[in-house]
């Protein structure tokens, strides 16, 4: 069920990407934060990828990155065979009609001063050529598409709800049916049952134009929900990716069991506050990042090893891959044994 | 919410409306002082415009009989030195004032709105490059550097008032700048990027039109200073060259005469003063009523 | 404290609409207290109603009567209610950034509420200052009372914030939404903090939040709120087994579970009613599922369905609602 597609070709490939911002500053060292730090991930056509985080974890850079949005420092992006990285402005703006965006707060992403049809033909008048009036009819099938009415199209964004004004940013970004869309916190400003509102209609155009999601969140049951695949993020790295089956029920890397754990279950009689692992203190500052593993200032199984070398990257049983000397330089060979008898390892 | 439902659908071809229009409009009558004012700089408007139509008496035409002469009904405000008719005076001398800060300000639009756009929009370099050149000029006085032009060119209305434009520019381009950078910043732009709008298609209709309520403000505010800045260099007789009337060589004029006619400075010093309260107190209204619309929610 | 029969108007352009209509509860001391709801039910109102913080205009109290013990806080002088504030009911919001002054450090604003409403020297004042933050967690208080509030990433602008609520021991804490603005991780945190602070200062607690799992996880009891009215009142751990008002079965089971993924997601259908276009009778009316010709005559009164327990449904007994997953 989680696995419905697996073809040969990924429809984006992502590898080694980084990006980083600096900041200059007066009578200070430039600041450089390295928002994104050798990250690689695959998207198959149809299919969805959650990607993971807290606030500053870099999951949103991701995103922007792809789309062009802020520029690359290193690293490759493919999407559908052709390098992002190297090709011309002109061929960019090509391939845009082809990958899309959906962002978090609908309030603002959405032109105050332009109807809601002005704003949904921008991309036909961008890339056809079209008029307002000659993607009139279109505005109104998309509008249709996206649970509104048609005759919406002549109101202004301050008239609609928050999930509505969602609907008119997914409309738009379906206007030129692409095959990506990066939703970046999409439902997040949502009430809850308008968010799931949102996700429901998300997987209905999925399985109806076929469309691949990198669904970038913060609320990991609604990524549970919509995704096959999860990447969890941290301090710029993806700590753990894999299939959102195995990803929940077993999460290998110390990060995202706390993540995990950390969710209020909204059943008292199902309450993990007692077995719940509080992390200490907090993210670390991006642009001072610790040494070793980004997590190890943090976690509670931290060992020599974590301070110094950046854990690579290995398989998990069930699927996927994590980064942590947990699962090749514990105390014990495996890894997984060593957390489930919840030994005080360091301190 | 039922009743908008039975009228779900619309025929399809019907073209956009503004609404967004209707409710500036309908925020903007709620508000008296900026209607009133309005309302009053429209008469000043037209009744200078159409001065040739309407005014009693050619502004040129003199009246030997009744020379500074007070209120009558011939000469409703009365007369000057030359016998002249004050009313047709001031109302043609409208027309230069007005039509002179006009030009001014349209000049600073021409210069100021683009380059602000250009460089809020582009940033690095650019921006840093105009923003040093409108530092340069921002530093001359208006008035100053409009007077040191007319000493190099002559006097002249025309020179005098494209030199305040120039002088002007770097405050619209100021503010059109820095409404700018707000802007860019805005998902909706970032949004119209993602789909691959030009740069030229972002700037003319994603930014314009989200930074037009400061820009009406600044304009109608500048129009109130262009104003005065025409009186003052027509006073100091800078400007219009006589005879031709304008309300700042008026006021001049009626400076000689202060002591036995004080009635000749007054009627132009009312009317600068009066159009200048109406472009001030427009901009209030127009900064009140173009403001946000609040979210929605609590 | 109690609420009662609140009612709360706020200007809009449509007339007065009735925004918080009604409210009634109780809270005692060592109590926390969940107010659920969603964007719009009032709920966030309620709570600055208590301190006098609802802005006026547009905002006009058109009714009922807050009981702090025995003094009726609506009756009270602004100047009065100044001295209550802070001192013995206090608040905490989402965002510290707001409640915080970014031009003092936070020590200096901690000092300056316990000195405002104990009247004791400044050097007493920072030490309790620094007192607080420990209490608060905040690792090496003595030096942390000296930074500025833009230096604290915001988990530990929301401990100062809650350091700086708590400084006066206040007998009642009203947070509005204080960890929907955090990361989950640090949520854990907070929630862990308010729960082991209103045990050891015994304050009387109520928790504004649109979150039923962070509900779940430190109330004892819920007040559920939809469009300005309470629907439900009840014990937590009842309200979860078995919800008497069709709207938190509906929001029960809106909520995403992380266990399984099962088909669509569920969520009530339309959506809250404008303030200024309430329905007739059932507030809810038009989007439950349970609606009959009897929801729409005339206004619900709220009824008691069990110990402790009341729902504004004219047919909680008949129906047998879903409880949590």
């Amino acid at each position: 069920m989680s696995q419905q597609i697996v073809s040969s070709q990924p429809l984006v490939e992502v590898k080694d990407l980084s990006v980083t911002f600096s900041k200059k500053r007066l009578f200070k060292p430039t600041r450089v934060v390295r928002a994104v730090n050798g990250v690689s991930f695959e998207i198959a056509q149809g299919e969805t990828l959650g990607l993971v985080g807290e606030s500053g974890s870099g999951k949103s850079t991701i995103g922007r990155a792809l789309l062009k949005l802020v520029p690359m420092e290193s690293g490759s992006v493919r999407f559908d065979n052709t390098e992002l990285t190297t090709i011309s402005r002109a061929e960019m703006r090509r391939m845009r009609r082809r990958m899309q965006m959906v962002f978090q707060d609908p309030y603002s992403s959405l032109d105050p001063s332009a109807t809601v049809a002005a704003s949904i033909s921008e991309p036909f008048r961008v890339h056809e050529g079209l008029s307002a009036k000659q993607a009139w009819s279109r505005v109104q099938e998309l509008l249709e598409v996206v649970g509104l009415r048609p005759s919406h199209a002549n109101r202004y964004p301050y008239e609609f709800s928050g999930g509505q004004r969602q609907r008119v940013a997914i409309a738009r970004a379906l206007a030129l049916t692409p095959h990506l869309i990066v939703c970046d916190e999409a439902v997040s400003a949502l009430d809850v049952s308008t968010q799931n509102q949102v996700i429901n209609l998300l997987e209905d155009l999925r399985d109806e134009f076929d469309l691949s999601y990198l669904f970038i969140a913060h609320d990991l049951a609604i990524v549970r929900h919509i995704a096959h695949r999860v990447a969890v993020m941290y301090l710029g790295h993806i700590v753990e990716s894999g299939p959102a089956e195995r990803t929940y029920q077993r999460p290998a890397h110390p990060y995202t069991q706390a993540l995990l754990s950390a969710i209020p279950i909204p059943n008292p009689e199902r309450s993990n506050r007692a077995g719940r692992i509080l992390l200490r203190g907090d993210l670390p500052d991006p642009a001072n990042p610790p040494s070793g593993c980004p997590f190890q200032t943090r976690c509670p199984y931290a060992m020599d090893v974590c301070r110094e070398v950046m854990p690579a990257m290995t398989a998990v049983d069930g699927g996927g891959q994590v980064a942590c000397h947990l699962q090749t330089a514990g105390p014990e060979l495996n890894g997984r044994s060593l957390m489930d008898a919840d030994v005080e390892v360091v301190r | 919410m039922s009743a908008d439902t039975a009228m779900m659908r619309e025929p399809s071809v019907q073209r956009p409306t503004a609404p967004g229009i209707k409710r500036f409009l309908r925020r903007f009558a709620s508000n008296k002082l900026a209607i009133t004012a309005t309302v009053l700089l429209g008469v000043l408007i037209t009744t200078s415009l159409a001065a040739p139509l309407l005014a009693p008496y050619p502004p040129e035409a003199i009246d030997v009989v009744n020379r500074l002469a007070g209120p009558s009904p011939e000469h409703w405000l009365g007369t000057d030195s030359l016998g002249r008719d004050t009313l047709s005076r001031l109302m043609h001398g409208g027309r230069v004032s007005l039509a002179a800060a006009a030009f001014a300000v349209s000049i600073a639009i021409t210069f100021g709105v683009p380059l602000g756009l250009i460089a809020g929009y582009l940033g690095s370099w650019v921006d840093w490059i105009m923003g040093r050149g409108a530092d340069v000029l921002m530093t001359f006085p208006a008035v100053i550097l409009a007077i040191a032009i007319i000493a190099a060119t002559g006097p002249g209305l025309v020179n005098a008032m494209a030199a305040l434009g120039v002088v002007y520019a770097p405050r619209l381009f100021r503010v059109v700048r820095g409404a700018t950078l707000a802007v860019r910043e805005e998902t909706y732009v970032e949004a119209s990027v993602s789909i691959g709008t030009p740069a030229y298609s972002i700037v003319t209709r994603r930014v314009l039109p989200n930074i037009l309520s400061p820009l009406l403000v600044q304009i109608s505010l500048m129009l109130a200073a262009a104003l005065l800045a025409e009186a003052a260099l027509s006073l100091l007789g800078l400007g219009v060259v006589p005879p031709t009337p304008s309300w700042g060589n008026l006021l001049g004029r009626g400076f000689t005469e202060i002591r036995t006619t004080p009635l000749l400075v007054w009627f132009p010093g009312i009317a600068i003063a009066l159009a200048t309260l109406c472009f001030n107190l427009i901009g209030d209204g127009l900064r009140d009523s173009l403001g946000r619309e609040t979210r929605k929610g609590d | 404290m109690r609420i009662d029969d609140l009612r709360i108007d706020f200007a809009t352009e449509h007339g007065w609409a009735d925004v918080v209509n009604g409210v009634s509860f109780e809270i005692g001391g060592n109590e926390i207290v969940g107010l659920v709801g969603e964007s719009g039910s009032g709920k966030t109102v309620t709570g600055l109603s208590v301190l006098g913080l609802v802005p006026s205009p547009p905002g006009r109290r058109s009714g009922g009567h807050i009981w702090f013990r025995d003094t009726d806080l609506t009756a009270m002088s602004p100047h009065r209610l100044r001295g209550i504030r802070g001192n013995e009911v206090s608040m905490i919001f989402q965002e510290p950034m707001t409640s915080l002054n970014p031009a003092f450090t936070i020590g200096d604003q901690i000092a300056e509420t316990y000195r405002r409403h104990r009247g004791v020297s400044r050097k007493s004042g920072m030490h309790r200052a620094a007192e607080m933050l420990d209490m608060v967690g905040i690792p090496n208080a003595t030096a942390r009372v000296r930074d500025y509030p833009h230096e604290l990433s915001g988990g530990m602008r929301q401990r100062a914030m809650i350091a700086m609520a708590l400084c006066c021991d206040p007998q009642l804490l009203i947070a509005d939404e204080p960890t929907t603005a955090l990361d989950v991780t640090v949520q854990a945190q907070i929630l862990d903090l308010l729960v082991s602070l209103r045990d050891e200062l015994g304050m009387g607690v109520i928790f504004i939040t649109h979150d039923l799992g962070v509900v779940a996880e430190v109330c004892d009891r819920v007040v559920v709120m939809y469009a300005g009215e309470v629907v439900e009142t009840s014990p937590a751990r009842d309200l979860f087994s078995r919800p008497r008002h069709p709207y938190t079965e509906g929001l029960l089971s809106a909520m995403p579970q992380l266990g399984s993924r099962s088909g669509r997601l569920a969520s009530i259908a339309g959506r809250t009613p404008e303030p200024w276009a309430m329905p007739t009778g059932c507030r809810f009316g038009p989007r439950c599922p349970y609606s009959e010709h009897e929801c729409t005559t005339g206004p619900i009164p709220l009824r008691s369905t069990g110990v402790d327990r009341q729902a504004r449904c004219v047919r909680t007994d008949e129906l047998d609602l879903r409880g949590a997953q």
